[in-house]
């Protein structure tokens, strides 16, 4: 008999990292092969189940970086380190980090678009020379939104980074404006050859992949990630499906010149 | 092989497969229709070869048989999910007409082999056999022919109530050897050659269709019901709901329900985005997977032309009206190139 993909499985939170108070990291007990950019479908019984894209990757453990939006997530809230939630996955196509060595390449990420492309970023930030250069270019609201503070601490090191806000409450480190503001200004070699990721928001997805094309990125090196509703993350349940493509199963991650076709 | 059985042989056949198949067809449910004083054709569970409703279109397909409407996957208890058992411990074997037969083919696509192997569609799909209702005519609404499934492909028995009595065609070891006392007859179990309603789905169909101006009639016509879906042998879409018994909070059930790309949610993520908002839009949706996009996926259409969300629309909004614009709104696309 096939194996019932349906089943979930149960996985202990391991740690909770508070970045606002609607997003947290929870890291969940899980062996086994996951790409970032990959999800799971996370539930609870009684409040249902939704797709998290996984936001880190380690010995033993996942990362799910979830916003306090809904059923399923407001619950997720409830729980802390020793409690335990239901997965299953991980699905959907994921990054591949062997897309962009040996390339210069450029991550734009809004908000918790941020989640999917922080295990490309990790990645990298350890093995740094399998690129030429990496710039991240990360948006968010305010910085009282800014997920994964440290993280951007620490990755300066090893790469270039601009931390950018909508609108800035007080005095602030970060730069003020939209992410496309700062497209133009990266410094590259060669950008016809160099590699972009652009995930989050679907206006601010637009905007900056206009903004790439228009600096001489080609669109067969730009990637970007999709959020879509899916009840099942396996071809089933139709709800994530675009045109002839499954989004949890061709996707999330899609080139562009592939991601540019799909109209909902 | 053919064979002509009277009303009494016919239901010994059925008595035999009733030892290990449970029987699904259609049946007239007297006074259930939509409107006051019409009939509704559903499946159910038969017993008699008399309950069979032959001669007319059911209004519901056979799909419920394999996708039930509302099918529980599991049942939790505090950390525990138990498996929930299956719907029945028996084969099926489903009367259905061509049309719903080439929906098979369409079902086991989706469950069977788009990505995962769907675990309770297998457990379902397993064991069932397809007995193919002959039709002596072309209902109104069918365009089967223009479809391209007026006639059955792989079937195991196909039968017709025709002259004499019950015509029947058997591919199936286990009947031939009930019926094998009886003489061989020449017969030929009759299915549509022409339909009234004829489609045409333009060669150069492609996704700027999109652009077109003929949506937006259905902007306000549609009424986003979504009876065309639950009616459409090949709709395949569903949703989770988990249920919580009221005397004991913590146990429950998940279930998956049929879900309709034309009805409010379909779309909804968490934060309250939405695709599609407009029911032109949808209907737009649900026109190009029917005809264009699951063909580019899987190799052919995936409308049966069975005609049922014409039958049951309640704003009179035809499928195949739609599809026959589809040609027009092409040329005005390209116009605009």
């Amino acid at each position: 008999m096939v194996r019932n993909e349906y089943t979930p499985f149960l996985s202990e939170i391991l740690q909770v990292k508070k970045h606002t108070d609607i997003e947290y990291t929870f890291r969940m007990a899980f062996s086994g092969e996951v790409k970032p950019g990959q999800f799971f479908e996370v539930s609870i019984p009684k409040f249902g189940e939704a797709p998290i894209s996984v936001s880190g990757i380690g010995e033993g453990y996942a990362e799910l970086t979830i916003r306090k939006v809904g059923k399923v997530t407001n619950e997720i809230f409830e729980r802390y380190v020793g409690d335990k939630l239901f997965l299953r996955g991980p699905y959907g196509n994921g990054f591949k980090v062997e897309d962009y060595k040996g390339k210069e390449l450029v991550i734009i990420a809004g908000g918790t678009g941020v989640s999917p492309v922080r295990g490309v970023i990790e990645y990298f930030n350890e093995h740094i020379d399998e690129l030429k250069s990496l710039h991240v270019v990360a948006g968010f609201k305010t910085p009282g939104q800014i997920l994964f503070l440290e993280d951007f601490a620490k990755w300066k090191q090893n790469m270039k980074i601009i931390l950018t806000v909508d609108c800035a409450e007080d005095d602030t480190a970060c730069h003020v404006g939209l992410v496309t503001e700062y497209i133009p200004k990266l410094e590259l070699q060669d950008k016809t050859n160099a590699a972009a990721i652009v995930v989050g928001p679907p206006a601010m997805m637009r905007y900056s992949i206009n903004g790439l094309l228009k600096e001489g990125f080609q669109e067969e090196n730009v990637w970007i990630s999709h959020e879509r509703k899916m009840c099942c993350g396996i071809g089933k349940c139709g709800h994530c499906k675009i045109d002839d493509t499954y989004v949890c199963l061709d996707g999330p991650v899609f080139l562009y010149t592939k991601g540019k076709n799909l109209i909902d | 092989m053919g064979y002509i059985l009277d009303e009494s042989s016919m239901q010994k056949v059925l008595d035999a497969l009733k030892k290990d198949y449970i029987i699904y067809a259609p049946k007239r449910k007297e006074g259930e229709g939509m409107y006051s004083d019409t009939d509704c054709i559903r499946y159910e569970v038969v017993d008699k070869v008399a309950e069979i409703e032959f001669f007319e279109k059911s209004n519901y397909s056979f799909k419920e048989v394999l996708l039930p409407i509302s099918q529980t996957l599991y049942y939790f208890t505090e950390d525990e999910v138990k498996e929930a058992e299956p719907e029945r411990k028996k084969g099926a074997v489903i009367f259905l007409r061509s049309c719903d037969l080439h929906g098979v083919k369409r079902l086991d696509q989706m469950y069977l082999q788009n990505g995962f192997v769907d675990y309770y569609y297998k457990r379902l799909r397993e064991a069932v056999k397809f007995v193919v209702i002959g039709c002596g005519k072309s209902y109104d609404n069918c365009f089967c022919v223009s479809m391209g499934t007026n006639v059955p492909e792989d079937f195991d028995l196909a039968l017709y109530p025709g002259e004499g009595g019950y015509h029947l065609e058997s591919r199936w070891d286990e009947i031939t050897s009930i019926v094998g006392q009886l003489e061989e007859k020449e017969i030929r179990i009759p299915f549509v050659e022409e339909n009234d309603v004829k489609v045409k789905i333009p060669n150069n169909l492609s996704i700027d269709i999109i652009k077109s101006s003929m949506w937006e009639e259905y902007n306000s016509r549609c009424i986003n019901c979504g009876r065309c879906n639950f009616v459409c042998p090949t709709c395949t879409c569903f949703s989770m709901q988990d249920i919580f018994y009221t005397d004991n909070g913590k146990a429950g059930e998940r279930r998956r329900v049929h879900a309709s790309c034309m009805v409010d949610g379909y779309t909804e993520v968490a934060g309250g985005g939405s695709y599609r908002r407009k029911n032109g839009e949808r209907m737009r949706f649900k026109v190009l997977h029917k005809v264009y996009d699951y063909k580019k996926r899987n190799g052919y259409h995936m409308c049966v032309g069975c005609g049922r969300c014409d039958d049951v629309c309640p704003e009179y909004i035809s499928f195949s009206n739609c599809i026959n614009k589809l040609e027009d709104a092409m040329k005005e696309v390209s116009n605009n190139g």
